[in-house]
């Protein structure tokens, strides 16, 4: 899959408590959560994510709170992919059974500046920066993730394993 | 070669001999979900097409983030809980029970089990032996309907706290001295096992204050070896039967061993809006204060209303402030009226709310106006975290706090010990 657009850049420990506040988690209405995404860290962000559907960030990206409302939220707004240099231990594993593709790349996420062209083809692992004219290459995930993530996310994958 | 706790758990659960790295599927002890992640975990069950769980009696859903609902959407999420409790013979911990990392470690979690909580600080229950570590609903959903679950084996990181600790510092200036020392995710991805001399002579209650803050450095777990105090604490519980001995092979393989010689550390405080970003209290400024939260599933337990009682006897809370006190779980309330500490702080001023999760999370009892300063026992300060992204929350020991409420500005609690 080519995932091609343009990126919008935060900084390091975004945390779940701005990428979806717990005063909003009284609901899983997807399109409610993603009206509320990142409101207290951008909020221009509603307008951004019209033109920009690529989120690169720092380190410790989703770090704090389980809440798998964050992942949610950032997918239902219409974000197509978040490249960090690093992410939070649970945000990680929910984005991959959400079906939020997440890639940790530090050198892609360092280089990359708000509004740049960049493309993905996360089959092949690169991430190509257009504006600048760079590549990276993305590091393997392990088998088992793979499954996971080309079954469509963690609920598909137990339901095949079932066979339910 | 040796193995560190992590590898020993998860290799006894999954019948397979691992090491750091490995990604194995493993059984579970206890499963559980709160009400802000469970109706979500519910949705994903229903999906699988599952009504039911692999183990009920300890498969728990606690209502505490919410308790009593403030609103009718979260009353409609509350009534999701309830029914399928009901529905699937799961427990239900409704909002008279307490915060639910209180509760798991009263009365659920034992050595050497996997617990698995859709909450960040499920790791708390590392303080009894356990490999005890937070998801998403997803992952929970799948824990329920399995009773089984996939990990990668952590790599560990050996703390030894070392030495002694001075009078007015706490277990909870410790882990907030270590967070700062290897940041907001020096442990991510790592299981932290908490051990030297000092480590070893904590109480359960401080091992508790500990191992919740694992996840403010990235940590999937936070673990102790078990031992006396961790046999008294279960047999004090009625669950003496199930301790065992949990504890590091003498050759088992750390990525990284961190000494920390308790004699320098100082009450702490972090600052908005990070846990790392924290000073010893002397360099903090004036920082004046209008609301001060002693409680939550950090520092809501006994022994910390006993410190804040102590300081709060016969004194009163400096003007325009609140104090609010949350007991943990209901036995935590129960004990703290039967030994008068409910007395003194209503004397003293505070307002005492039931057990649960208080304002820690923002959704009701005490969310902050803009610009307004909170001192907090609680584990996170992020923007936003107490109701509003205008808000300030600053984190320290029940003692700090108790002491900072009299004055009504961030204040060393060694001058009330003095």
């Amino acid at each position: 899959m080519i995932i091609k657009d343009r990126a919008i850049k935060y900084g390091n420990n975004v945390d779940t408590d701005v990428i979806i506040p717990a005063r909003y988690l009284n609901t899983t209405d997807e399109a409610e959560l993603a009206s509320h995404c990142f409101e207290d860290l951008d909020e221009n962000f509603s307008q951004k994510v019209k033109e920009r559907k690529i989120i690169i960030a720092g380190d410790n990206f989703g770090c704090g709170s389980s809440r798998e409302h964050a992942p949610v939220a950032i997918k239902a707004s219409g974000v197509l992919l978040v490249i960090a240099k690093t992410f939070a231990r649970i945000f990680f594993r929910n984005a991959i059974n959400i079906g939020l593709p997440v890639i940790p790349c530090p050198e892609a996420a360092e280089s990359i500046n708000d509004g740049d062209e960049i493309e993905v083809d996360l089959d092949r692992g690169i991430i190509k920066n257009i504006t600048l004219g760079m590549e990276f290459a993305i590091n393997p995930v392990p088998p088992f993730i793979q499954e996971i993530i080309s079954s469509g996310g963690y609920i598909n994958y137990t339901k095949k394993k079932l066979k339910v | 070669m040796g193995k560190t706790i992590a590898e020993k758990i998860l290799s006894q659960h999954s019948g397979r001999d691992l090491v750091a790295g490995d990604i194995a599927v493993v059984d579970v002890d206890v499963v559980f979900a709160q009400d802000g992640t469970g109706p979500l975990a519910v949705s994903q069950l229903r999906k699988m097409n599952f009504s039911s769980v692999a183990n009920p009696s300890k498969s728990i859903f606690f209502i505490d983030h919410a308790a009593p609902s403030p609103r009718k959407e979260l009353s409609d999420s509350h009534k999701v809980l309830r029914s399928f409790a009901s529905e699937s013979g799961a427990i239900l911990s409704d909002i008279n029970g307490g915060v639910c990392h209180q509760v798991v470690a009263e009365h659920y979690a034992c050595p050497g089990n996997i617990v698995i909580g859709a909450d960040s600080h499920t790791c708390t229950a590392g303080a009894l032996g356990a490999f005890a570590t937070g998801m998403g609903s997803t992952d929970i959903a799948v824990g329920f309907a399995l009773s089984k679950t996939w990990l990668m084996v952590p790599h560990t990181i050996k703390v030894n706290f070392e030495g002694i600790i001075n009078k007015g510092v706490y277990a909870k200036d410790l882990i907030i001295y270590l967070i700062k020392k290897i940041t907001a995710d020096g442990a991510t991805y790592r299981a932290i096992e908490f051990s030297g001399s000092l480590s070893n002579g904590l109480e359960m209650e401080e091992r508790l204050t500990i191992s919740n803050m694992a996840v403010e450095a990235g940590a999937k777990a936070g673990i102790f070896a078990t031992d006396a105090k961790t046999a008294d604490y279960l047999k004090k519980q009625q669950r003496g039967d199930c301790f065992r001995e949990i504890f590091a092979d003498n050759d088992a393989v750390y990525e990284q061993v961190i000494n920390i010689d308790c004699r320098t550390i100082e009450p702490m405080i972090s600052k908005p809006h990070t846990v790392d970003n924290a000073v010893s209290v002397g360099k903090i400024g004036e920082v004046k204060i209008d609301q001060v939260l002693i409680g939550t599933c950090t520092n809501g337990r006994l022994s910390d209303l006993r410190i804040a009682a102590g300081i709060l006897k016969n004194k009163k809370i400096a003007k325009n402030l609140r104090l609010i006190i949350v007991p943990a779980s209901a036995d935590v309330y129960l004990d703290a009226i039967k030994e008068g500490l409910i007395e003194i702080f209503i004397k003293s001023g505070a307002t005492i709310t039931n057990p649960g999760c208080g304002p820690c999370v923002g959704v009701h009892q005490g969310a902050l106006a803009e610009g307004e300063v909170c001192l907090s026992t609680q584990n996170r300060n992020f923007k936003g975290r107490m109701g509003n992204p205008g808000g300030f929350i600053y984190l320290s020991s029940p003692a700090t706090a108790a002491w900072s409420a009299v004055k009504g500005y961030i204040s060393d609690p060694r001058e009330a010990l003095k």
